[in-house]
């Protein structure tokens, strides 16, 4: 116990043993603290560490450093201090993330923990969380059920909506497609048979039914899959205008590069996680064009595009066109959150809840703990992800129907 | 319909023997169950991809490079790693034991080593996708090239194996690797080699399947499950038997993917994989062994 200390003392304040030890007894006396603790949870290695890799990590480190180059947390009496950072890598493993979490909370006692990658993981860790009283601000977690997770764990907070707040979106963009003449009323839909797939897809049923869409084609497959071409073939022949895929991103590259191939051209062709990612504009160039998914930015918004310039130039990768920002603006909320209320996690909670921030996003309130004004459906426009869903959304743009041929 | 499927599968099969005919030489010949053998194959799509996207050469021509590095690689590794181990079990099953927990910390090593040096993201890049018709059918021409290179390389090597004297000496060893020294032959040459042309040939796979497929510093391991079925069913050491098994997993997921549900691709697989095992315990090829 004490050379775990001692060890993580001469690594992190990078002082004399002796001092460390001593500030170490007394991690509660604000007047001898010398920096702010927060730790962290992600995948750094294993399958999941491909969307924490850009979603979440980058994130964190561009929020830490762009904190502590400022002088650090601001408190509430004006005093600023540094952030130490201790990350712990769950190897993309469920157990271990909760493991690390638990370490976090009762052995390194850190002022805030910042949540891990995926709805999985941060399900997994949310009891932790309400147990050691910590504030989760999970972002890259969707799930229809926020409101009883809201009611079960107080503290936890839910900021990419749900499954139904995408598939509502998606059907009332295609319904207003329908209405206008420009796809019938036919979808074709596959989804990868994992978490977000399920959800997804569970959500999507009823959203058409009630836009009033025949779903004509539904296979789930299972994750990993890598040939699409039986399941194009079939939505080919089933007559829909419109092609739904819910899949991860090795599948959601995997099938623009197969829909090319089996020249497969569907009105509408929206495919899941992935397709937000930089490098699937840079990979498809043209071949984007129209091509829908879940998320979207506003390229009209300043901040937003000044994020991104940040994040392109500090951690050397721009950032995705969905989770990205929203997990930045969870950061900024954390930290105006410790400005006006201390390092005390129940009112820094508090404020969370009821305050209004000035964010990337613009100004930001949480309505019983989850962000609901956020972009459910993006497609890509002139080499941008344009954000063109819920269709009745201020700034939305309007949706390219049909999408334009494969070069 | 049926004819689309049909070639949809044998294409789909030949990337699947592709990439697991490197695995069948090394564990039929250097007698080693390489497990680490996944991330050679990760390390050749990383070098393909570097050399894509920040040379803009061919990853095809790309080959011409990373198949003497694999090739290269694993001889040292052989050299390194394996050996000691060969001479202090003198072959049999202490082997096959030490090369898996040997093998499998190198995994770790080459995946650290990768994750360090491009980190874990999500790696694709377009290359040959375009369609090619064959008898009506569409298929990608990327993964055309893998099959026909599967059937290049499994066909070649089955010819020098069978038909050469060193094929025969190679094979001498696989069969009694204690024997072989009787007759002249210098049976840890043979084994070291033997694991080298495997490495080859995992970066040939490598740089193929970087074309059309996505990876991750940490998705080797896919391919070695994936390369160890393939190897089991078909019967270990044997290439004819890598091919014709990856074929049939291919067609197998293909006509259940069209006509039954794509859900139950994984399923139909492994019930194919028992069905086979139960039928033959030494794999479609395999012979009876000690």
């Amino acid at each position: 116990m004490t050379t775990v200390t001692r060890r993580r003392a001469l690594r992190y304040f990078g002082v004399s043993v002796a001092i460390a030890a001593a500030s170490f007894a007394m991690p509660t006396s604000a007047q001898e603290r010398t920096s702010i603790r927060i730790g962290y949870a992600i995948s750094k290695t294993g399958p999941n560490s491909g969307g924490a890799g850009i979603t979440t990590l980058p994130n964190y480190q561009l929020w830490v450093k762009d904190v502590n180059d400022a002088g650090g947390l601001e408190l509430p009496d004006g005093s600023k201090l540094p952030i130490e950072v201790i990350e712990y890598d769950d190897r993309s493993s469920a157990e271990e993330v909760v493991r690390a979490v638990e370490r976090l909370a009762a052995q390194d006692k850190v002022d805030f923990i910042l949540p891990p990658w995926g709805t999985g993981f941060n399900l997994a860790v949310a009891p932790l969380f309400d147990r050691f009283g910590y504030p989760q601000l999970a972002v890259s977690a969707v799930t229809d059920k926020a409101p009883e997770f809201v009611q079960r764990w107080k503290k936890s907070y839910w900021l990419l909506g749900g499954g139904h707040d995408y598939t509502n979106a998606l059907a009332g963009l295609l319904s207003k497609a329908a209405e206008a003449g420009e796809i019938n009323k036919k979808v074709a839909m596959i989804s990868v048979a994992d978490g977000f797939g399920i959800d997804l897809v569970t959500a999507a049923r009823p959203s058409f039914q009630e836009a009033g869409f025949e779903i004509v084609y539904d296979v789930t497959y299972p994750a990993g899959t890598t040939d699409f071409t039986p399941m194009i073939n079939e939505a080919t022949g089933s007559g829909a205008d419109s092609f739904i895929a819910f899949s991860y991103p090795p599948e959601t590259f995997a099938i623009t590069q197969q829909a090319q191939v089996a020249k497969f051209n569907p009105k509408v062709l929206y495919l899941g996680v992935g397709t937000g990612f930089p490098a699937y504009g840079a990979n498809n160039g043209e071949n984007a064009e129209g091509i829908m998914s879940l998320g979207g930015i506003d390229p009209n918004n300043a901040e937003n595009a000044a994020y991104r310039k940040r994040h392109e130039e500090v951690v050397g990768q721009a950032p995705d066109l969905w989770g990205s920002v929203v997990t930045y603006n969870s950061l900024q909320m954390l930290q105006q959150a410790i400005q006006r209320r201390g390092l005390d996690k129940e009112a820094v909670a508090d404020e969370l809840s009821n305050g209004t921030f000035q964010t990337v996003l613009g100004e930001v309130k949480l309505e019983d703990n989850q962000l609901r004004k956020l972009w459910f459906g993006g497609q890509w426009q002139n080499g941008q992800f344009v954000a063109v869903a819920p269709v009745d959304r201020e700034g939305a743009a309007p949706a390219i129907l049909p999408k334009p041929e494969w070069k | 319909m049926l004819t689309t499927t049909l070639i949809a599968g044998l294409v789909l099969g030949g990337t699947y023997a592709l990439v697991a005919m490197g695995l069948t030489i090394q564990y039929g010949i250097a007698r080693t169950m390489n497990l680490a053998y996944g991330e050679t194959i990760i390390a050749a799509a990383f070098g393909a991809y570097l050399i894509h996207n920040t040379l803009g050469v061919s990853p095809i021509l790309g080959l011409v490079l990373l198949a003497p590095a694999g090739f290269a690689f694993s001889w040292i590794v052989y050299g390194l790693l394996m050996r000691p181990l060969v001479r202090r079990s003198k072959g049999g099953a202490v082997l096959e034991i030490d090369s898996i927990l040997a093998t499998f910390g190198l995994l770790f090593v080459i995946q650290g080593v990768m994750l360090v040096g491009f980190g874990g993201n999500y790696i694709s890049y377009n290359y040959m996708n375009f369609g090619v018709d064959i008898f009506g059918a569409t298929v990608a021409a990327n993964r055309l090239l893998a099959f026909v290179l599967a059937l290049v390389i499994g066909g070649g090597l089955y010819l020098l194996l069978t038909r050469t004297r060193w094929g025969t000496a190679l094979r001498a060893v696989s069969v009694a690797p204690e024997s072989a020294p009787l007759v002249g032959i210098d049976a840890d040459r043979a084994a070291r080699f033997g694991f080298a042309l495997g490495g080859a040939l995992a970066a040939c796979g490598g740089v193929v399947v970087s074309m059309y497929q996505t990876f991750t510093a940490s998705s080797g391991v896919i391919f070695t499950m994936k390369a160890l079925i393939v190897v089991i069913m078909g019967g270990v050491g044997n290439l004819a038997g890598a091919l014709s098994a990856g074929l049939i997993l291919g067609l197998v997921e293909t006509f259940v993917a069209s006509y039954v549900s794509p859900g139950l691709t994984l399923a139909a697989v492994y019930l194919i994989f028992l069905a086979i095992l139960l039928w033959r315990p030494t794999g479609l090829f395999g012979k009876a062994r000690r």
